[in-house]
């Protein structure tokens, strides 16, 4: 029997049940490998819903240079030139892990006073890391002006890095056994080197008290601003347990609430020595994040001020062999940098470079993240969330 | 003067007004935002930074112009025209004087909202025209904001209308002389802050500038113009900003009057005081622009619909009481 559709018995429909779902696709956006806020060649591929992000993949490879493959051709003491490329703005703090690997290896023991220079020259080095963070965060969540004033405070301390190095990003500094003497200072074989210029002391505590000025500055510029406030807090919340499980390490993690600093937990330079604080965040929001780098930066001003106050004196070299040659062994090296752990994974097998060298850098661990932090977010919070982890490309792909 | 003279000459006037204003305030804002920046560039270079305007003109103009392979080719080329159009259109009702004023109109304000809404039309094709994503998603948000602000904008001078009992512009100046007070502090203070705001965001300017953003969409609807197009579009958002500015001071602060000076010779120091107030507004809105961060697509909207308009709701009704109480 034929069901026939009788006019008066049908089902009466409600309005809500007629009104059909549209349904729509979501959208595939690509963005970068050129885009103005992927800090370079970052390509994320976001299938996008409007404006709400459904899932997001981060596409790397674009700036691999091969670094730990070009390691194995090179010599220890030529193998800095190319770790301080890696995580370009905070050049100098790339190459203290290696060095210590190194120097591990070799069993030598460097004069305190090296370590202290190198110490010095490290937290210069975050400090300018995260002045750098403090301009390029706002920028992309859209104001233009605090970039300007980080770029011409950070040129203080690159000031004092180049007249020590003679390098403003890529140091090279570190030598196995201690550090260079200061640009034209004359060979380290004579007895009177100079091993810092002159007025260095000076200088730096002055422009350590600018940097104090610029931090207190930038937390009224940016962080009192309501805007950079709404943008930020509860954005991009990162749970300590999903911070753990992935490995992300530095001030994202600390933002998160965990308290993990290895200048603290481990002894590649002599920390212990100083009186200095780290900073924690609450929420792992993006304000967090923005806030424990910028009170970083005051500690790592105490630090070096603290450092200046009680340098002591001696050789900036340890006795080495003319040509560098590390036993057969292997080491694995971890230092707390600006953008958060790296480590060098160094096996020898006693010749004149490594045989191989793994690199553990920051960023790329830290952007392991992504997928999980943005599935959900809006498009204008990807920029803010991809801002506060503020990654490096070179750091990323090496 | 038969009327084609009189309507020509106009036109000439305006049409060589917009773009020396647009000017101005370009190097206003190139200075100001130099000037808070601590950039050397812009107050140094070439002459003390006052030809950089010009230069960046000079620059656009001998520009390629580039038209994707995909692009909507009639539409993609007529979008800035749309535009500018807009913008210059509202010069029309902008009284440099009682009598110095292309047209007074009777529904001059009427007209100012009419007309300031046909840009969203030559947004809205040059992010649809576009062919690329960003550029879509651009123009979307600008349709958005267009839209969602564009209320607010019109119930603020709803209020100044009431009050003034008239929509001429001219008429508008004139009863805040007779008043002895510019509406601003005699009324419509919540109804000025509410336009500049409204306005800002028409402008889409930055703390509202999502549709260029350039951190997150490159740079809006306006990714794939170049040259003299983008060119366009960049002294159409600089008329705008002038004209937005020279409505808001004629509306609520006082227009081309000032106390104490002798109103018979108004012709003179009219257009003066008029463009003074323009950019001293203008400036203020640089200001902003350079110390925020842009707003996210959903607190705009919110700030639109749950903020601003109950607020210029409510100062109609204010607005409407009091003129019937006294």
């Amino acid at each position: 029997m034929a069901q026939t559709m009788d006019p008066n018995n049908m089902p009466i429909l409600s309005e809500a049940s007629v009104s059909v779902e549209i349904e729509t696709e979501d959208m595939t956006l690509n963005i970068g490998p050129q885009h103005p806020s992927t800090h370079g060649v970052l390509r994320l591929v976001a299938k996008i819903n409007g404006e709400k992000i459904s899932s997001v993949e981060p596409v790397l490879g674009y700036m691999h240079r091969g670094y730990e493959k070009l390691a194995e051709v090179r010599t220890y003491p030529q193998v800095t030139t190319l770790v301080n490329r890696i995580d370009w703005v905070s050049g100098f703090a790339n190459e203290i892990p290696f060095i210590a690997g190194a120097e591990k290896l070799m069993e030598i023991e460097v004069p305190e006073r090296a370590q202290y220079i190198r110490l010095i020259l490290t937290e210069m080095a975050r400090i300018s890391s995260h002045f750098v963070f403090n301009g390029a965060f706002p920028l992309e969540i859209g104001a233009l002006t605090p970039i300007f004033l980080a770029m011409e405070d950070r040129e203080r301390v690159l000031d004092l890095l180049e007249s020590v190095t003679g390098g403003r990003f890529h140091p090279n500094f570190n030598r196995i056994g201690g550090v260079k003497p200061a640009a034209g200072a004359g060979p380290t074989t004579k007895k009177d080197i100079q091993d810092l210029p002159a007025g260095f002391y000076h200088d730096t505590k002055v422009a350590m008290q600018k940097v104090l000025e610029a931090v207190d500055r930038f937390e009224d510029l940016i962080g009192g601003n309501e805007v950079f406030q709404i943008r930020t807090k509860n954005v991009g919340v990162l749970p300590k347990e999903v911070a753990e499980e992935y490995g992300v390490s530095g001030p994202i993690l600390r933002a998160s609430g965990v308290e993990f600093d290895l200048r603290k937990q481990s002894n590649y330079l002599p920390y212990d020595k100083f009186d200095f604080e780290i900073p924690i965040g609450e929420n792992g929001d993006c304000f967090d994040r923005w806030s424990v780098r910028t009170s970083e930066m005051r500690e790592s001003a105490k630090i070096i001020l603290q450092a200046i106050d009680d340098m002591p004196s001696g050789p900036i070299q340890a006795k080495v062999p003319k040509v560098i040659k590390v036993p057969k062994g292997q080491t694995y090296v971890r230092a707390e940098n600006p953008k958060g752990e790296m480590g060098y994974y160094i096996i020898s097998e006693g010749g004149l470079g490594p045989y191989r060298l793994k690199i553990r850098t920051a960023s790329f661990s830290n952007i392991s993240i992504l997928p999980i932090m943005l599935e959900g977010a809006l498009l204008p919070d990807l920029i803010a969330i991809m801002g506060s982890l503020d990654f490096v490309l070179g750091d990323v792909d090496r | 003067m038969s009327f084609s003279t009189e309507l020509l000459i106009k036109v000439l006037v305006v049409l060589a007004t917009a773009p020396v204003m647009a000017l101005g305030l370009t190097l206003l804002e190139v200075k100001g935002s130099a000037w808070m920046q601590r950039r050397p560039g812009p107050l140094h270079v070439g002459l003390r930074g006052f030809i950089f305007p010009l230069a960046t003109a000079a620059k656009y103009l001998q520009k390629e112009t580039i038209i994707p392979n995909d692009v909507d080719e009639p539409v993609f080329k007529w979008a800035p025209a749309w535009v500018i159009a807009a913008v210059v259109g509202l010069f029309t009702i902008i009284p440099l004087s009682p009598t110095l004023i292309v047209r007074d109109l009777e529904l001059g304000v009427f007209f100012l909202l009419a007309i300031s809404s046909i840009s969203t039309i030559g947004v809205l094709t040059a992010g649809w025209s576009s062919a690329n994503k960003f550029s879509l998603m651009g123009g979307l948000r600008a349709a958005g904001q267009l839209i969602a602000y564009e209320l607010p904008l019109i119930l603020s001078v709803v209020g100044v209308v009431i009050q003034a009992e008239t929509m001429s512009t001219v008429g508008i100046v004139e009863k805040q002389i007779e008043f002895g007070f510019p509406f601003v502090i005699s009324g419509q203070g919540i109804a000025f802050i509410i336009f500049m705001i409204a306005a800002t965001a028409e402008m889409m300017r930055t703390p509202f500038d999502m549709p260029i953003g350039e951190s997150e969409l490159t740079m809006g609807f306006f990714t794939e113009y170049s040259g003299i197009r983008f060119l366009i579009f960049y002294i159409s958002e600089y008329i705008n900003l002038f004209v937005m500015c020279a409505i808001a001071s004629t509306l609520f602060l006082g227009g081309y009057h000032v106390p104490l000076l002798p109103t018979e010779w108004v012709n003179f120091y009219g257009p003066l005081v008029l463009i003074g107030k323009t950019f001293l507004l203008a400036f203020i809105l640089i200001a902003i622009r350079w110390s925020f961060p842009r707003f996210r697509e959903d607190q705009l909207q919110t700030l639109a619909w749950k903020v601003l308009i109950p607020l210029s709701l409510l100062n109609i009704m204010a607005t409407a009481i009091m003129k019937v109480v006294f």
